[in-house]
């Protein structure tokens, strides 16, 4: 599931909301472009605490520096990116990630979009299902006044 | 003077209001005809007096009156004109009577245009508009007024936040309105149709122009918004899973959804119940934006900072609107009898599957925006859903979306069979593999783009396929051109929109490509990035008409020929302290050459240089997308009503 | 065909509903989910707006994620022109009583609103620890000699690195530590009246 997940990740991330990066000094970046955009792909996880609703990389917060200046040189000493966002939650908590962690108390989060699609599935099931096991809505029976009316109809035509 | 004028306009709207809530909607249900054609000169009496407010408003802006509370807290004499005037709406008490402007505007509308509906549904309609706009121009007179006067009144104002002042301010909010306010039309709508307790097939086709038309003004809206982040705030991101962001794209999903299943009501006379449900939703996700964005409970860079108070208030526009709603629905859907059979693989089929989908893709953007407020009022948890959330979770629905929208179209009503479908798309598939294919060894085994490459070159094939079987072009060749000008309008508009999501998502799969640099230059100094080069000739001083600028020269050439000369700034704005970065931005339609400048240090200014493969085009497709609801509206079968108005019983042939 | 009675619905009756009432029954309890859901985002939504005028519900305040734990290892330089010792992680080990840590800077302007309540707690003998962040020296020294110096100990973190290390997002911050040198509470923002009152004050009780 986690490796679905990360998969996803990777396809979703460039695709949509690619780009945006804020100014900061050349020195910062890493020489290698490979430990750069790792670099980045961990920015893009983490939070600005400071502005709210942007990630680091986009910020232009003395925080948001500094943190990325933190990452970059984690990266450079060879640690994995996951041990790169342990550091950062350690201190600063669930709130940084800006992917919220699979738990239980996520799951109905995580699992949203499946449970709309089989609530929405069950639904339409649930009435048109019932719909067909149904025969046409019966006509409401005949008074005595129609029937009688009825029969002398059909007099009329089987002759 | 104006000020006060302006007030009294709101007033006097209000009480204008009040009548045309009152009168028709009691007109409709005593079958009175007098009252019930009270409704559309009271509708556009009310816009009369919208429009005078707005008109007072913008006055006050304009001669910069700074006894006017809202003038005082917004704006300054120094401010260009156009940011004056715009600058009435980029608060909340002045984006409040924009708001109930367009509700009058709407309501006008359906008074000018509605007049071939039949009567008790006109009346029904702006009954229901009007009682929106009581509650909303109470809540702006009770505690949200512009024209509140300031005494005595200071020199002059605080001024606008630097951001907002652009262009993208003037076209951005009241577009954005026309959109959310324009789908009050189509719950009234809704409304309406509960009220009388039937929907026909002349109903769905009544409603469909309004949802196209709102849905079309959002479609523009949101995409303006998001092309203004992209130059003005100098990220170079576009879309950020804001919660505000989401608030405008939540009422656009549903209002998707709504406009597709209003074709089935309208074709079939199937899906009745769940198109006045769609409609009712489309509205209420609108409220909830407004809710959100100006009551304090959320926490984004876009909210109007406000107190809980407002709050209040608007929440209890909101039970009433939406729970009222809601209600009605309960009551009275249930009694509708559902009718249309039809296979699940049929057009209608795949129609419920794009209503599926979309509405799923809602409810994933809905719980993602909310859980945060919500894991925080009841368990006190503090965590944050941002965009790989949401770029994880969109994606398996959005995929299904994209390849059923290019066969969709061409499956016959009632009853189809999927691989005939699948043979005349067969090119499109062709074509979309190999878009996938070479994004993907040309541009680096990257399979996020190449995906992207592939699901627009199906939909932009799959809607030319749709255009093609319809005038049987390679069946018939000789009678295609005939075909082709006979073809009914909305055709070319379903085609053309399905195709400008197509050029969207090949617009996301390019900024998927981009490339970057960060240098520091000395004057003359110069860099290379793809395959262009990029020389600093200078940095100087600018002053503008309330900020000061270091403003770069940069040159760019490519095989020795100069491509353009691009001027990135760096703007202080000395009243709000605050300095924005003016992105330099130089379009090739094919690309998008983007400069930011930094800081400067020691003679060497820093630059960010970007290339954006194909950025135009996320733009470009969304106005291809909002063209093609256009050109749908301007079918005339789309916009004339039913025959059901000429005939005395009315559409007795179609019971709901 | 005229004999045939006219039995299309009028307008404004709603028609028959399908015959069978379990169907019917399941298709009311459908269509009332939407105003469930409504009516259940409504009082949640109300609940959040009362919260926020009573302070329970803060949509822009961030919980310390350090709370319960030990404070992180620092070892910081001294501010030479005040006279004060040097702080280092060792000093919060086997205090006497709670003790205060105070992010601060010379170039913050709510930390001057904070300073009288933080001088009122030294006097009364509470021991304020202070960490100044991202400083220069000689700021900092004026800033003191200016408002008063209520710290009993003082580092400077002119690179940042120690508040990251404490998860502070903005100055000032002020940390609680019990006597095991355990942090309990963080406050973001000036320590102002009512703070030191309805917070604090408590607080200090509880872990003497």
């Amino acid at each position: 599931m986690r490796r679905l997940a990360l998969t996803l990740c990777l396809l979703a991330g460039p695709i949509l909301g690619g780009g945006a990066l804020a100014v900061g000094l050349p020195s910062e970046m890493l020489r290698d472009p490979a430990q750069e955009q790792r670099a980045r792909d961990i920015g893009h996880e983490l939070r600005c605490m400071v502005c709210q609703n942007q990630s680091i990389e986009e910020s232009e917060a003395d925080l948001a520096r500094d943190l990325r200046r933190i990452v970059r040189e984690r990266v450079a000493a060879g640690e994995s990116n996951a041990q790169v966002v342990a550091y950062v939650h350690d201190r600063y908590g669930d709130f940084v990630l800006l992917r919220p962690p699979f738990t239980l108390a996520t799951a109905a989060l995580w699992g949203a979009p499946f449970i709309a699609l089989g609530g929405g599935l069950a639904a339409i099931f649930l009435l048109l299902h019932r719909r067909r096991a149904l025969p046409a809505a019966a006509p409401a029976p005949l008074t005595p006044a129609e029937q009688a009316r009825l029969a002398a109809l059909e007099d009329d035509s089987a002759r | 003077m104006i000020a006060e004028l302006g007030h009294f306009a709101l007033a006097l709207a209000m009480a204008l209001a009040l009548a045309q809530s009152v009168l028709p909607l009691w007109g409709a249900a005593r079958g009175d005809a007098r009252l019930m054609a009270s409704g559309a000169p009271l509708a556009l009496g009310m816009l009369l007096a919208c429009l005078a407010a707005f008109g007072a408003l913008l006055y006050v802006f304009a001669v910069n009156d700074t006894s006017v509370a809202g003038v005082v807290q917004n704006s300054h004499s120094a401010k260009p004109m156009l940011y004056k005037l715009a600058g009435s709406w980029g608060n909340h008490e002045g984006s409040m009577v924009l708001w109930v402007l367009i509700l009058a505007l709407c309501g006008g509308a359906v008074a000018a245009f509605g007049r071939r509906l039949p009567s008790a549904l006109q009346a029904r309609v702006l009954g229901v508009l009007g009682l929106v706009a009581v509650g909303f121009l109470a809540f702006i007179l009770a505690t949200s007024n512009p024209f509140n006067r300031v005494w005595p009144p200071p020199a002059d104002g605080n001024g606008l936040n630097p951001v907002l002042q652009d262009p993208g301010l003037a076209f951005h909010p009241p577009l954005l309105y026309l959109g959310y306010v324009g789908f009050a039309v189509t719950f009234a709508f809704a409304v309406a149709a509960l009220l009388e307790g039937r929907v026909d097939a002349a109903w769905g086709r009544w409603v469909r122009p309004w949802a196209l038309a709102a849905w079309a003004f959002l479609t523009l809206g949101i995409a303006l918004g998001s092309w203004w982040a992209y130059y003005e705030l100098g990220w170079g991101g576009y879309w950020f899973w804001d919660p505000v962001e989401n608030a405008s794209l939540l009422p656009w999903l549903a209002g998707t959804a709504l406009l597709h299943s209003a074709i089935v009501v309208e074709k079939r006379e199937a899906l009745k119940v769940w198109t006045v449900l769609l409609a009712l939703l489309a509205f209420a996700l609108s409220l909830l934006g407004t809710f959100l964005v100006r009551s304090g409970v959320l926490n984004s860079v876009h909210a109007f900072a406000n107190d809980p108070e407002r709050g209040v208030f608007i929440l209890v526009l909101l039970a009433i609107y939406i729970g009222g709603a809601f209600a009605l629905f309960a009551w009275r859907a249930p009694s509708m009898a559902p009718t249309g059979v039809f296979a699940p693989l049929s057009r209608e089929g795949g129609l419920v599957l794009n209503n599926l989908l979309l509405c799923s893709m809602a409810a994933v953007v809905l719980t993602g925006t909310l859980w945060p407020m919500f894991a925080d009022l009841l368990f006190q948890q503090k965590i944050s859903v941002g965009p790989p959330f949401f770029n994880t979770a969109i994606l398996p629905l959005a995929v299904p979306l994209v390849l059923a929208m290019a066969a969709g179209p061409l499956l016959p009503w009632k009853r189809a069979k999927l691989w005939p479908v699948l043979q005349r798309l067969w090119w499109a598939a062709l074509l979309a593999g190999a878009a996938l294919a070479l994004c993907f060894f040309l541009a680096g085994a990257r399979i996020g783009p190449a995906l992207g490459f592939g699901a627009a070159a199906w939909l932009i094939a799959g809607a030319a396929a749709d255009i093609i079987d319809r005038i049987a072009l390679f069946r018939r060749p000789s009678a295609a051109l005939s075909r082709a000008r006979g073809l009914p309008r909305a055709a070319w508009g379903a085609a053309m929109a399905h195709a400008g999501l197509g050029v969207s998502i090949a617009g996301m799969a390019g900024m998927g490509l981009a490339t970057d640099k960060l240098v520091a230059l000395a004057p003359g100094g110069s860099t290379t990035l793809a395959g262009y080069e990029w020389r600093l000739d200078q940095v100087g001083d600018v002053v503008g008409p309330n900020w000061t600028a270091r403003r770069a020269t940069v040159t760019v050439r490519r095989d020795g020929a100069t491509v353009t000369i691009m001027h990135p700034e760096r703007r202080f704005f000395a009243l709000a302290r605050m300095t924005t970065t003016e992105a330099a931005i130089h379009t090739t339609w094919l690309s998008d050459l983007y400069l930011v400048l930094g800081e400067e240090e020691g003679g060497r200014a820093v630059l960010r240089i970007h290339h954006n493969p194909m950025a135009p085009w996320i733009w470009l497709g969304a106005a291809f997308m909002a063209l093609g609801g256009g050109i749908s509206l301007s079918d005339r079968r789309v916009r004339v009503s039913a025959p059901g108005a000429k005939r005395a019983t009315g559409a007795a042939g179609a019971p709901a | 065909m005229s004999d045939i009675p006219d039995t299309t619905p009028k307008a404004g009756t709603p028609e028959p509903g399908p015959a069978s009432a379990p169907g019917l029954g399941r298709r009311r309890a459908l269509m009332l989910a939407p105003l469930g859901l409504a009516v259940a985002g409504g009082a949640g939504f109300y609940a959040m707006l009362r919260g926020m005028g009573t302070g329970t519900y803060d949509p822009r305040g961030v919980p310390s994620a350090l709370v319960g734990r030990a404070a992180p290892p620092f070892a910081l330089p001294p501010l030479e022109a005040a006279g004060l010792p040097a702080f280092a992680n060792t000093d919060l080990t086997a205090l006497p009583g709670p003790v205060l840590v105070n992010f601060w800077a010379s170039w913050c302007v709510p930390c001057i609103i904070e300073h009288p309540q933080l001088m009122q707690l030294s006097r009364e003998g509470v021991k304020v620890l202070g960490i100044n962040y991202k400083d220069k020296p000689a700021d900092a020294a004026t800033f003191l000699t200016r408002h008063g110096n209520p710290f009993a100990r003082l580092g400077r973190d002119e690179p940042g690195r120690v508040a990251i290390d404490w998860g502070v997002y903005g100055v000032p911050e002020t940390y609680l530590l019990d006597r095991g040198g355990i942090i309990r509470w963080r406050w973001a923002g000036p320590v102002t009246p009512e703070v030191l009152e309805q917070d604090i004050r408590p607080l200090l009780k509880r872990h003497a």
